[in-house]
């Protein structure tokens, strides 16, 4: 077993077993699945949104090529910087030359998985510099020394409670729990922040190809003081966040919204064109853009599972999945957790070591079913598993490929059949004599679980006897 | 009509009550039925577990046995769901996708076949019995089968229906991941549970005997007071 999946299976195990993590999360989640509800019913027609979101997504990635050009032309013409990142290292190089350049010592962030993926901020802190989160959950995570959670939701799992203990301990300022009294709390170091910042970093929601403009969606407003206070503006974006026009965020603000959070529309819906212009009161004195590839180009290479370069990162797909809403975000040990995670890390980062997390699902399509771009997870996480069993893929499990050649033989072919259900009853009554030891061939299943009696006339036997 | 029945393995071991209640319930509306001799296993598991050349020879020779029938009904939506939709990608640029496209129009999971093909919901049955449903995850999302079974149980006589929370939410079988990852299978099955247990039914009805293999397994375990029935089992109740 990889390392990834000794990892996972162990805290998976774990949290499975939570059930105080099961309680607050399942509570959660329920809850959003109502708002959620409530908000798709304001859409005329969710499931024609749902169609052309896929639509719109999946014409900008098939041309991907056309519409960055378009965007970088755009952009460039009114004074931003792009850079191409084509790996994580060369990501945060870029970023590092950047701060290098501006003799930076403070770095104000705004949320990015992205930036999460190229693993920038134990970079930057290594490197020297003081970084800051700004969002309020990757604030608190940052406070922990916790990877985020959810991609959309990074501190769900605590309670205010926890948080209260997390700033007594690491702010030394007490407060009350309530929700009020914590942001404030967090408003005010924050604040000091923003204005010692002297490079401000933001992911992105949307690159859009038609006006050059990257779009930014948030609740707080700290990704607009992240990118309006420091002097210098840096935005890190994946190369799949392309929208092919400005009239598409008409479709994407709301349907990212509904499905994030439940919201009808975010607090916060910003597009920036690029650095301060002549006359403008404010904004960025320099705006620098970093397109990001790190094997997206990969996946955009492989037919089958092209959609998944249409995700919005909206977290649907983790709301409804039972598996993630029991083990947790944490016990994937990725970065994108959830049936998309289970989907695409083992494209980003090795098949071989991640291909258990296709296997860690029952393959039930919630997260198929909810996908607002209609990105086909489920059966992607069944040709992940195809593709893990080919001998290509390493060693595959020669014992399991015996079992079901024969079973494929014996289970249709009707004299084998009768033998083996006559064999299983025996072997039923053999287990008893190991019931539930090391020896108990079915122990993974009995531990929790009754076996079904092996019947005393099977269907078969029972036809037979009546055709008699 | 000639009906061939599709009765998978553990169907066939473990839960013989379902296949002899399709027997009788078609038998009782003038059809003649047929079970092939050797065809037991769908190909399911093999393919699941990634190995498709595997599942090929299984789906192979179900292909051979059923491809004459009139019309083929399985007692399962995740095994319908095999043969349905996915032998014909099983069989892609093989030889064969002809023979399994022609297999999977002409195959109907049990309900879905009772009310939309036949056009029959009312088949007599009395149940005075406070029950809730649980939807296979198969036959909800990959053969859209939500109203069918709810259009037969609201026909049979006596029977309440009270549906549960997480009617739609995974039991946590999911074939080999049930044992692969019995923990947070157990897991699943749990929330499954719990909310079944909410609604006070005093059974659980399903068109899926491995989950209902899955929700018997823990309640009894746990034992909690729940009892689980196919709805076949129902339909041939009187």
């Amino acid at each position: 077993m990889s390392a990834p999946a000794t990892h996972f299976k162990e805290a998976s195990r774990r949290m499975a077993a939570d059930l105080r993590h099961r309680r607050i999360i399942q509570t959660a989640m329920v809850k959003y699945e109502t708002v959620r509800d409530q908000r798709k019913l304001w859409f005329q027609d969710w499931q024609g949104a749902r169609n052309l979101a896929a639509r719109t997504k999946f014409e900008a990635v098939n041309h991907l090529d056309q519409y960055l050009e378009q965007f970088v032309r755009l952009i460039e013409s009114r004074g931003t910087k792009v850079h191409w990142a084509g790996n994580a290292e060369q990501g945060r190089e870029i970023i590092f030359n950047i701060l290098r350049a501006k003799n930076a010592k403070v770095v104000i962030k705004s949320k990015s998985m992205t930036s999460e993926e190229i693993h920038l901020n134990d970079a930057m802190v290594a490197a020297g510099y003081e970084v800051a989160e700004s969002d309020l959950g990757e604030f608190i995570m940052q406070l922990r020394g916790e990877e985020p959670y959810h991609l959309v939701a990074p501190s769900m799992h605590l309670t205010r409670g926890e948080i209260q203990d997390t700033f007594a301990q690491k702010l030394n300022e007490t407060t009350t729990d309530s929700p009020e009294d914590l942001t404030m709390l967090a408003r005010r170091v924050m604040r000091r922040k923003y204005l010692q910042a002297d490079v401000g970093i933001t992911g992105a929601n949307f690159a859009i190809a038609e006006t050059g403009m990257i779009s930014i969606t948030e609740n707080e407003g700290n990704a607009r003081l992240t990118s309006a206070l420091p002097k210098t503006m840096v935005t890190l974006v994946g190369i799949e966040k392309v929208l092919p026009r400005y009239e598409d965020l008409a479709l994407f603000l709301p349907m990212l919204a509904v499905m994030g959070t439940g919201q009808a529309l975010t607090c916060y819906n910003t597009q920036y064109g690029g650095p301060r212009q002549p006359g403008e009161a404010d904004g960025p004195e320099e705006y620098h853009v970093v397109l990001l590839d790190n094997q997206r180009t990969l996946l955009l290479a492989d037919a089958e599972q092209r959609d998944t370069l249409g995700c919005i990162r909206c977290g649907a797909c983790l709301n409804v999945c039972p598996v993630f809403r029991n083990v947790g975000g944490h016990s994937y040990g990725t970065v994108y957790a959830g049936p998309i995670g289970s989907v695409i890390t083992p494209h980003l980062r090795g098949l071989k070591q991640w291909k258990h997390l296709s296997d860690a699902s029952s393959l039930c399509g919630a997260c198929t079913e909810t996908c607002p771009v209609k990105i086909d997870l489920h059966h992607h996480l069944l040709q992940n598993r195809r593709n893990a069993s080919a001998p290509t893929a390493g060693k595959p499990g020669f014992f399991q490929k015996l079992a079901f050649k024969l079973f494929a033989v014996v289970a249709n072919h009707a004299a084998l059949w009768s033998l083996t259900t006559k064999l299983s009853r025996l072997g039923m009554k053999l287990r008893g004599l190991v019931n539930g030891s090391f020896f108990d061939p079915t122990r993974a299943w009995t531990k929790t679980r009754e076996l079904p009696p092996i019947a005393k006339q099977s269907f078969r036997e029972w036809l037979k006897e009546r055709e008699l | 009509m000639i009906i061939t029945l599709f009765i998978p393995c553990f169907v066939d071991l473990m839960h013989p009550q379902v296949g002899i209640s399709m027997v009788r319930i078609f038998e009782k509306l003038g059809h003649k039925i047929v079970v092939p001799e050797g065809a037991a296993c769908c190909g399911q598991p093999a393919f699941n577990s990634g190995y498709w050349n595997e599942a090929r020879t299984s789906a192979a020779k179900v292909l051979a046995q059923l491809q004459d029938a009139e019309a083929v009904v399985i007692p399962s939506g995740s095994c319908g769901a095999m043969v349905k939709n996915f032998y014909p990608e099983l069989f892609a640029n093989t030889p064969q996708v002809e023979a399994a496209r022609k297999l999977a129009a002409k195959t109907h999971e049990f309900s879905s076949f009772l009310v939309n093909q036949l056009g029959v919901t009312d088949l007599g049955a009395k149940f005075p019995h406070r029950v809730t449903f649980h939807d296979g995850c198969h036959g909800l999302r990959e053969l859209n089968n939500k109203r069918p079974p709810r259009q037969l149980l609201a026909m049979v006589r006596g029977l309440e229906l009270v549906e549960m929370g997480a009617a739609e939410t995974c039991c946590g079988f999911g074939g080999t991941f049930s044992t692969k990852f019995p923990e947070i299978s157990t897991a699943m099955s749990e929330v499954k549970c719990a909310s079944a247990l909410e609604t006070k039914a005093e059974y659980v009805v399903s068109c899926d005997s491995s989950c209902l293999m899955q929700i018997k397994g823990l309640v009894n375990k746990q034992q909690k007071p729940l009892k689980t029935i196919h709805l076949a089992e129902i339909l041939a109740q009187s």
